[in-house]
Formats: structure tokens, C-alpha cells, sequence
């Protein structure tokens, strides 16, 4: 569960002031779908980092799962990345010199609880979840090897191999012609149906936001629109 | 173990992923690494050459060498006083642990035989001077207590004088040679002990002691004088050789009515000489490998950039493995492992060359003989180490800077 209260977040160019979000709350419950969208400069690329917890907000509140994160330190906020949050971006964001099946299994290093796991258990883990976004004749491959759908594929696969509660996608189809986006969109859905992943997705694309239960729209960082 | 297992394959994936700027970096390293355990190995060899030279000669030796003379308040060279004498030495012979007394007079001299001729070192000596100074006759026999009372033109012969004058050292004794003008019948050839240059203990001539001071005609320095050059003491041990020192100079102090400070004499030993040298080349070999040690530095400073550069160019992946889980320390880890895969790498082949440098130069003479340089354990092991921490120290800047970056900037680098 996602609940923000009065998010502000102003960044400070020299000595000019610019305020991305200007106070911003609503709650978003567990299994839930909801899209992000806006122009941009509407603050969703603020949002959006604060949700997925890579930056804090100047103030007000953001609490998941419970945990007050406004509050956390750098290597807290990295934990919970790690733990509750499965990100999936518009360029991927794959390692290029590493495997498919490597790239899924990152986020298992950087997960205290594996200190003693072994690197079978991990290997295995990783192929389980490639399998399961259709990746099971292409663990070996380059990420470069691999066409744009396959790639956020990829990216899904490693999203997903802690458990995350939420999955954040931005912009997740952008890259992708309309056909494979359409495939991208029903295997995230699918997973929030299978798995009860919340599922919080930025996009300017109203075909893309059509898919989710709730639109957030953003405009010069307040909310317009809730429903 | 399997995280630092993960750690070394990432780094030894994203260092191949650039061959040839990994290898000139590894590179500055290796010719770092390399000079400092070829230079090392010279000094311990040069340092292992003098001190085996010096032991040769006997680390139980005392010296008693005559004090400066002053003239108008101008003070000669050290031995210039001719205050020491054969009755000093005789005196010297009663004291506890002294094995042997040797006094001798030195000088030059110009040795001829037939058409060869060659000038040596000439030392005025009495018998015991074979066991003080541990000479081997290699043909005939040395001087003799005979040869000492009748004043006898004999000679012995030193191996590489020998060799100058007769072509060979063996077939010598019983021939003359002719110093100052005077005939001397060869009774005896030394076997070679090695040495160059002042240390050479080959090139040198001996004469009986009593025939040097008063028949050597033209041998201005001795004739009509019973003042020596210098006395060797050979002491029971090598642990004696303190308290030998010590009885030696209050037996002189009390002969010559002499206080501390205004002695006319001066008492040494070998090992005072041994250790001397030994400091001089410890300096060395620090000396040297200092030297080294910068190019090494060199070598991590070229890490350092290349480690810059890396954090640069990988600025979208360090913002992907923030975003994904990855703390700090991780990150930290990451880059310091890589950095310390090339200065690790870079030195155990830089011990490699090194060592072969080092066996290189022991097969190239210098002076007449070879230096064999020592590789030793500890210095390639202190050379492993320290190209380690060169990596760390040099890696850490740059770690420490792609640790710190933020992960939403990060991620929006290009």
C-alpha cells in the first residue's frame, strides 16, 4: 500500500527555485492499477522517483507498506528498492555485457538475505522467472542479441526476482511499437492478476493508461484529476 | 564467498571489455612492479658480494693502524704518524682471546721478471701473518721465523701477480724476480681469493717484515726505521672481538702513555668494516628500489585514471545498480575490486619480468664479477603487497565517487 501526503519537491537551480510537486496525497491500496500521466514538466518524473524511492520529497509524507520512507537514510532507502520495488524503464536499462540470465539475477546480490544463498539457488531463481515472461531459449544471450520486446522482458524478469509489493513502469511500452507494447501490457496485468502486484505505470499514452483501474493525472504539480 | 566470487567476475568482465586500456594500465604497473624486484634484487646482491668479500678476509680481525702526525698544527693522513712499532706488537701477543699478532709494513712497488714487469702492493710480514690473514700457498711455502732473522730476499708471490709476471702460478717458485733493483727467490704462491679492486687481495706481494724495514734498498719509508704500518690481531672469535678491542686499546694507551682522545693510534675491526658496508649498501638497495618504488606510483596514478574515466563512462549503470538495490558499500566494492584486479595482476607479472631482470643482470659482469642478485621471498611478497595497496590507495578516489552518486541523476547520465 502507497499513501503520500502533501509531497512537495522543489529543486534549487543556483538561486532560482523550482517547484516540481506542490503538495500532492492519495493513497494507492495493495493489487491496485493505477497510471500516472501528465505533460511534461507536470512533475510525474518527480513523482515517480520519489515513489520508487531514488530521491525524497522537500516535504510532506510517503508511506509503503507501512514504513514511513520520507524519513529513511540513503542505504535504508537503497534496501527498500531492493525489497518492495521492481522498476521497469523506457530504455531498459539492461547491462550490456552481461547475459540475459545475469541481468535478471542482480538484484538477488544486492538482497541481504542472500548473503549464504548459493549461486545455483540464484541461477535457478533467475531462470524460473525468465521463464515465466517466455525467455527460455534466451537466458544465454546478450542483452543487444535481443529484440526491444524481449529486452523490457528481461527487464520484467529482473523487476521481479525479490517479490517486490510494487512494480513501477515508466514509460514501459515507449520504445516498443504498438503491437509489442500491447503484449508488455498484458504480461504486467497478468502479473498484477497472478501475483497482486500494485502496479504503477508513467505514461503520456491514454491507450496504455485505458489498461488500469485509476488515472492520476499531474499538471504543474498538483493533482487534477483522481479517478 | 560467493559474493567476492561474483565481484571478481564482474570486474574481470568490464576490464576485457576494454582489452587495450586495460592492458596499458596493467602495464604501468608491470614495469613498476618490475624495477622495484630487479633493482631490490641487485642491491641484496651487491650487499650479499661485499659482505661475502669482507668475511674472506675474517670477521675476528683486529687493526691497530698508527695515529695522524701533525705538522705546524696541519694534520696528515691517518698511519702518517709512525708511532706503531714490532715491540708494540709483540706486547699485543700476551693478551686473553688474542689467537695471533701480524704486524706488517706496507708500500708499493715495482716488480720485475725478465721482460714483464707490474706494480703491486708490498707487505713487510712475519710468519704469523698466514694465520691472521688466512692465506693459502697454492705451490711452495710462506715466509719462514729463518727467513725473519736472516733478513732473507724472499718473496711470495700473490696468485694474479703471478699470473702478470710469469703467465701462469704454477712453476714459480724458485725463480727471481727482481724490486728495487734487488734479487728476491719466489718461495711461494697464494691461492686466489677473489676480490676487486682495494679489496683484491690477490695483487699483492709478501717480503719477511725484518728484510722490508732495514734491506730494502730505495724503500725510503722503512729503511733505517723499525716503525710499522699497521698490526693485525687476530682475535679467538668472532664474539671476542669486542673485548679484544677494548684490552688491545688500553694495552697501547698504557705503552704509548696515551689518554682517550689524544691516542696516537687507532683501533678497529673488521666487523666495524663489515658493518660499515653493509650500511652503505642497505642504503643502496633502499636507495634503489625507492627510485622503483616512484615508477610504481606511476603506475597507480595511471589506475587512478583509467578507474576516473571508468566511473564516468559507467555512470548509467552505477544510477541501474542504485535503483535496483545496490547501497553504497556495493557500489564501492565494485569499483575497488576492479581496480585492485589490475594493480594485482599488474604485479604478479611485473614480479615475473623483475625476476627475470634480476637473473639477466646477474649474467652480465661488472668489474670483473658478476653481482648474483637475491630475489627474495620478502621482497616479492613486500612488492605484491604494495602494488595491492597502490590499487587500494589509488582506487579508492575513484570508488568513492561513483559510490556517492546519486541515483536519479545517475540514471538520467548519458
Amino acid at each position: 500500500m502507497i499513501e503520500v501526503k502533501d509531497l512537495t519537491k522543489t529543486y534549487h537551480l543556483g538561486t532560482v527555485e523550482v517547484p516540481a510537486l506542490r503538495g500532492v496525497s492519495f493513497r494507492i491500496e495493495r493489487g491496485e492499477t493505477v497510471a500516472i500521466m501528465g505533460a511534461s514538466g507536470s512533475g510525474k518524473s518527480t513523482l515517480m522517483n520519489i515513489l520508487g524511492c531514488l530521491d525524497l520529497p522537500s516535504s510532506g509524507q510517503y508511506v509503503l507498506d507501512g514504513k514511513n520512507v520520507s524519513e529513511m537514510n540513503e542505504d535504508e532507502l537503497a534496501r527498500v528498492r531492493n525489497q518492495k520495488i521492481g522498476f521497469v524503464f523506457q530504455m531498459f536499462n539492461l547491462l550490456p555485457r552481461m547475459s540475459v540470465r545475469r541481468n535478471a539475477e542482480l538484484p538477488l546480490f544486492y538482497a541481504p538475505q542472500n548473503g549464504n544463498t548459493s549461486s545455483q539457488d540464484i541461477r535457478k531463481r533467475a531462470e524460473a522467472m525468465l521463464v515465466a515472461v517466455g525467455l527460455a531459449d534466451r537466458m544465454n544471450h546478450r542483452p543487444m542479441e535481443l529484440s526491444g520486446g524481449q529486452q523490457q522482458r528481461v527487464a520484467i524478469a529482473r523487476a521481479l526476482i525479490n517479490n517486490p509489493s510494487v512494480m513501477l513502469a515508466d514509460e514501459p511500452t515507449g520504445n516498443l511499437d504498438s503491437h509489442t507494447g500491447e503484449e508488455i501490457m498484458q504480461l504486467l496485468l497478468g502479473l498484477n492478476q497472478s501475483k497482486g502486484l500494485t502496479l504503477v505505470i508513467v505514461t503520456h499514452d491514454p491507450n496504455i493508461a485505458s489498461h488500469t483501474q485509476r488515472v492520476i493525472r499531474l499538471r504543474d504539480g498538483v493533482i487534477e484529476n483522481n479517478d | 564467498m560467493h559474493k567476492l566470487n561474483r565481484l571478481l567476475i564482474e570486474a574481470l568482465d568490464s576490464l576485457s571489455a576494454n582489452k587495450l586500456r586495460s592492458i596499458l594500465t596493467i602495464l604501468g604497473v608491470v614495469i613498476g612492479e618490475a624495477a622495484v624486484i630487479a633493482m631490490l634484487s641487485i642491491g641484496r646482491g651487491a650487499s650479499a658480494s661485499i659482505t661475502s668479500r669482507i668475511e674472506s678476509i675474517g670477521t675476528n680481525l683486529v687493526y691497530v693502524t698508527p695515529g695522524s702526525s701533525s705538522q705546524n698544527g696541519v694534520r696528515n693522513a691517518a698511519g702518517s704518524a709512525g708511532t706503531l712499532t714490532i715491540d708494540d706488537a709483540n706486547a699485543l701477543v700476551n693478551l686473553n682471546n688474542v689467537e695471533a699478532v701480524a704486524p706488517e709494513a706496507n708500500s708499493f712497488v715495482q716488480i720485475v721478471y725478465e721482460a714483464q714487469n707490474t706494480r703491486t702492493r708490498l707487505i713487510g710480514v712475519t710468519p704469523s701473518y698466514q694465520d691472521v690473514g688466512s692465506l693459502t700457498l697454492s705451490d711452495g711455502e710462506f715466509i719462514t721465523d729463518e727467513n725473519q732473522s736472516a733478513r732473507s730476499l724472499v718473496v711470495v708471490l700473490g696468485s694474479s701477480v703471478a699470473e702478470t709476471l710469469f703467465g701462469s702460478t704454477s712453476g714459480v717458485v724458485g725463480q727471481s724476480v727482481r724490486m728495487n733493483g734487488q734479487p728476491f727467490k719466489v718461495i711461494g704462491v697464494l691461492e686466489s681469493k677473489g676480490g676487486t679492486g682495494f679489496l683484491n687481495q690477490d695483487d699483492q706481494v709478501f717480503i719477511p717484515l725484518s728484510t722490508a724495514l732495514y734491506r730494502l734498498v730505495g724503500g725510503e719509508r722503512f729503511r733505517g726505521s723499525s716503525s710499522i704500518g699497521q698490526i693485525s690481531i687476530k682475535a679467538s672469535s668472532a664474539k671476542a672481538v669486542t673485548s679484544v678491542v677494548s684490552e688491545v686499546t688500553l694495552a697501547m694507551r698504557e705503552r704509548h702513555g696515551t689518554v682517550e682522545g689524544a691516542d696516537d693510534f687507532t683501533v678497529t675491526s673488521q666487523q666495524a668494516t663489515l658493518a660499515a658496508a653493509t650500511q652503505v649498501t642497505d642504503i643502496l638497495t633502499i636507495f634503489l628500489g625507492g627510485i622503483a618504488g616512484i615508477s610504481l606510483m606511476v603506475g597507480g596514478i595511471g589506475i587512478m585514471n583509467i578507474m576516473l574515466t571508468t566511473v564516468t563512462e559507467r555512470t548509467h549503470e552505477i544510477g541501474l545498480r542504485k535503483a535496483i538495490g545496490a547501497q553504497r558499500r556495493d557500489i564501492l566494492l565494485q569499483f575497488l575490486v576492479e581496480s585492485m584486479v589490475l594493480s594485482l595482476v599488474g604485479g604478479l607479472i611485473g614480479v615475473a619480468i623483475g625476476w627475470g631482470i634480476a637473473r639477466l643482470m646477474g649474467s652480465i659482469q661488472i668489474g670483473g664479477s658478476a653481482i648474483t642478485p637475491v630475489v627474495g621471498l620478502d621482497s616479492v611478497l613486500l612488492a605484491t603487497l604494495f602494488s595491492m595497496a597502490v590499487g587500494l590507495f589509488f582506487g579508492i578516489y575513484p570508488a568513492t565517487r561513483a559510490s556517492r552518486l546519486q541515483p536519479v541523476e545517475a540514471l538520467r547520465y548519458e
